[in-house]
């Protein structure tokens, strides 16, 4: 084994360096000088050029007046810098029914909004009839807690309550909504779906107008 | 499940087995030592790392010759991997100064035993992950400490594969080939060209790759928000290409920077398969005939596809938890955006969730696009026991096709016993020594998958432990139930089978957790690859048997049957009361509202 040890660190060494520096930093040049805009982030900018968020990354929205994503689990909700699904399996009483909070630990913020008490809250909040329920992806989590969209049928039931808040027709936000809507890639791949960001920078346009 | 799902889960697999034979066919060219056309521009390259490295590519190694090469270059991987985690402080390329002391309030630090599970994992194989990558990696760590693995491991195992196909293919010698040879040929002439290309595609589809701190945006409604940023494209096409699967970020390829289109997700999933797939022409190739190797894809196919379907109908069912919550699951009026969505991206819905989650655990890849915790019972049980079955099911680069073989052999040895005659394969008679091999490939995976589940779901630790900090070993589950359960089976099935891929609530960044995990992944990898490597040197040295009118033909419909039957018998007398005590008994309680 002795006699494989000195090609074995001289092959570490030439070949870490072709394959975690060489390569790496040559298509970072390349990357950067072909596609900039995506190579960093798809980074979206407001009027005053200051950084808003990025087409890719789903944010935060409570506001009536905005489209609200779906709930997230990364940090305090759409936190870059952690990623996550709330990894709850499907007999979970705190993914069903939700979470209080412990009341002992004062520093540690442990409610947690179960699948009941997030679907009553979107029920309230967009006014849904009994005959209406809220769509799924309404109420549960993206795997990257980062989800940048929102279903179709989720955006036209809080269509509503965003006409109500801004005082526009319904007719100007669904047009809105399905001019925002991208159809499934080429036609066949991903599912059809619209991007929460670009859809209230649209709003926010249409204020403006 | 609806039409357009399935439709996609078919333009995959039609994609997948018109690309199996000129991947193979290329592949067999550099294996085989031949010129390909990349070889004006590579060649010198070539050569180079030779003399620097100072081998000699042409000495023909004895199996013993190969594998000490193998595992000391391993050796010296792990450590080289290990020494740059716990310096990354101090080294370049680590704008978050992580592990350092102005490091962000959100960094996890690096410690001993995490390094260790890391290193341990990167080099298996395995890219099982106890940390998050956005908030523990610097981008020198990720490109060189970890990426590095991601090509060299994946070369190695298509190294070792090569070998043992040597076995099959040669005759009456006791060579089977040059390890230094067939690591540095399948890097420069396979994942290089492969891996540049893809790393720009998926950098045109918004992956990024950039050496930027990360951005603070000020949202919409005027929250600040941090965008995560680095090198991801290139470490993203070699963890898919080479089925290493150790995303860049926490969240893996669900993450919108890792995969932001479904166009990305589609070539992800293609390039998880598409070495395996290559391999088993490249097989048939070198023992010059082909049918052998379309009858192992025939085989792969049939139980991916199956495993796929039955993941998919259970996602599309759905969670009766989540329906009486008075919320529309429907797939009729939803279609691939109803069922079960927690952790799924609304981008890939239903189909493309179910089929990556298939591959992944087929393959050895352990890349997610959704959260496998979060699955059905029986939608998750697939992904589990696809890595219960060996990871055959295409596989790894070069482990899924020599596992398949080792099942392949044991096959004719079973279909021997029945009739009575010494079992032969391309040509080979498989003798005791041999069929040795193949069980000793088979037990030592069920052994440390059953026995360390068995360790982590009885342990008791005084709480507060220094080697677990929760207590008892089950207390680090994040579901309670059959579900807690199967969380602490699938992690050590994802250790020992080289796969990475979690039930990812479970808290694995505790001393205990760190050191078992990292022995299941040494066990899964070189306990399996050793005796898969004796077995080439065995095979070597014997004569071509011409087949007679008394041989089993190993390239028919009843060879795939039986094949398929050994794998499953294999599997489900092993695993089955393990997966009744979770995802199964879990499926009976979800349908009686039963919660934990």
């Amino acid at each position: 084994m002795l006699k494989q040890l000195l090609p074995a660190i001289r092959a570490t060494i030439i070949l870490s360096i072709l394959t975690g520096l060489v390569f790496p930093i040559t298509v970072t040049i390349i990357a950067q000088f072909l596609f900039p805009k995506q190579a960093n982030g798809s980074l979206v900018y407001n009027k005053t050029g200051q950084i808003i968020g990025s087409q890719l990354i789903g944010q935060q929205f409570v506001q009536p007046q905005y489209f609200h994503p779906r709930p997230s689990a990364a940090g305090t909700g759409y936190a870059g810098e952690a990623s996550a699904g709330t990894n709850l399996g499907p007999t979970s009483a705190k993914f069903i029914l939700g979470q209080l909070d412990d009341k002992n630990t004062k520093d540690i913020d442990k409610s947690f909004a179960g699948i009941k008490q997030l679907s009553e809250n979107y029920v309230k909040e967009n006014c849904l009839s009994s005959t209406e329920l809220p769509p799924v992806d309404a109420v549960t989590r993206s795997g990257s807690g980062l989800d940048p969209d929102i279903s179709q049928i989720n955006a036209l039931y809080q269509a509503r309550r965003i006409a109500k808040a801004r005082g526009l027709s319904l007719q100007t936000i669904a047009s809105l909504i399905k001019k925002h809507s991208q159809d499934r890639q080429f036609g066949i791949l991903g599912e059809p779906r619209v991007n929460v960001l670009s859809l209230n920078i649209a709003l926010e346009n249409l204020d403006h107008e | 499940m609806t039409l357009i799902g399935c439709l996609q889960i078919i333009i995959y697999s039609l994609l997948l087995l018109v690309i199996t034979k000129p991947v193979g066919f290329y592949m067999t060219q550099v294996m085989e030592g031949e010129k390909t056309f990349l070889e004006f521009v590579l060649g010198h390259l070539e050569r180079m790392v030779y003399r620097m490295s100072g081998v000699n590519p042409q000495e023909e190694m004895h199996w013993t010759t190969y594998t000490y090469s193998l595992l000391t270059f391993s050796l010296i991987g792990a450590l080289f991997t290990y020494t740059i985690l716990r310096l990354q402080g101090i080294l370049p390329f680590n704008p978050m100064s992580f592990s350092t002391a102005v490091a962000p309030v959100y960094a996890t630090s690096m410690t001993p035993d995490l390094a260790f599970n890391t290193a341990v994992s990167f080099t298996t194989n395995t890219n099982w992950q106890n940390y998050s990558g956005e908030n523990t990696m610097s981008y020198l760590s990720q490109m060189l400490g970890l990426a590095y693995h991601n090509w060299i491991s994946a070369a190695v195992g298509l190294a070792a594969c090569t070998a043992l196909i040597r076995g099959f293919a040669r005759q009456s010698v006791t060579t089977v080939g040059n390890f230094w040879k067939d690591l540095v040929r399948s890097l420069l002439y396979i994942f290089f060209p492969i891996t540049f290309v893809y790393s720009l595609f998926l950098v045109s589809q918004g992956v990024i790759q950039n050496f930027a701190p990360y951005t603070v945006a000020l949202t919409v409604e005027g929250i600040k928000q941090i965008i995560p940023q680095g090198p991801v494209a290139t470490q993203e096409a070699i963890k898919m290409l080479g089925i290493n699967g150790g995303g860049f970020f926490n969240a893996n390829s669900a993450h919108p920077f890792e995969n932001p289109t479904p166009f990305s997700n589609l070539i992800q999933m293609l390039s998880m398969f598409i070495l395996p797939a290559g391999f088993t022409y490249m097989f048939g190739k070198m023992v010059k005939d082909t049918r052998q190797g379309w009858a192992l894809l025939a085989a792969m196919f049939i139980l991916f596809i199956l495993g796929t379907f039955i993941c998919y109908y259970f996602e599309c069912r759905g969670n009766p938890n989540i329906r009486v919550q008075h919320v529309e699951t429907s797939t009729n009026v939803l279609g691939d955006l109803g069922g079960n969505m927690e952790g799924k991206e609304i981008r890939f819905g239903l189909a493309d969730s179910a089929l990556f989650a298939t591959i992944t655990t087929d393959a050895s890849c352990g890349a997610v696009n959704c959260m496998h915790d979060s699955l059905t019972p029986l939608a998750g049980l697939i992904p589990l026991l696809n890595i219960q079955l060996g990871e055959i099911i295409f596989g790894g680069v070069g482990s899924g096709l020599y596992g398949m073989l080792i099942f392949a052999v044991l096959t004719v040895f079973i279909a021997g016993l029945m009739v009575g005659r010494t079992p032969e394969y391309v040509g080979k008679k498989i003798e005791q020594k041999d069929v040795k091999m193949a069980m000793l490939f088979v037990l030592a995976g069920c052994f440390s998958i059953l026995i360390f589940t068995a360790l982590g779901s009885v342990l008791e630790l005084p709480n507060k432990s220094s080697i677990n900090v929760p207590g008892a070993a089950y207390n680090n589950v994040n579901n309670t139930g059959p579900h807690g359960f199967t969380e602490i089976l699938y992690c050590y099935a994802s250790s020992t089978g080289n796969n990475g891929s979690a039930f990812a609530g479970l808290t694995g960044n505790t001393p205990f957790y760190n050191i078992t995990s990292a022995i299941a992944m040494l066990v899964g990898r070189f306990f399996m690859m050793i005796p898969a490597l004796a077995l080439a040197g065995s095979l070597v040295q014997k004569k071509y048997v011409p087949p007679s009118s008394g041989t089993f033909p190993t390239h028919g419909g009843l060879f795939v049957t039986l094949l398929i039957g050994v794998i499953l018998i294999v599997g489900a007398l092993t695993f089955f009361p393990a997966l009744t005590l979770g995802p199964i008994v879990e499926h009976f309680l979800m349908h009686n509202s039963k919660l934990f």
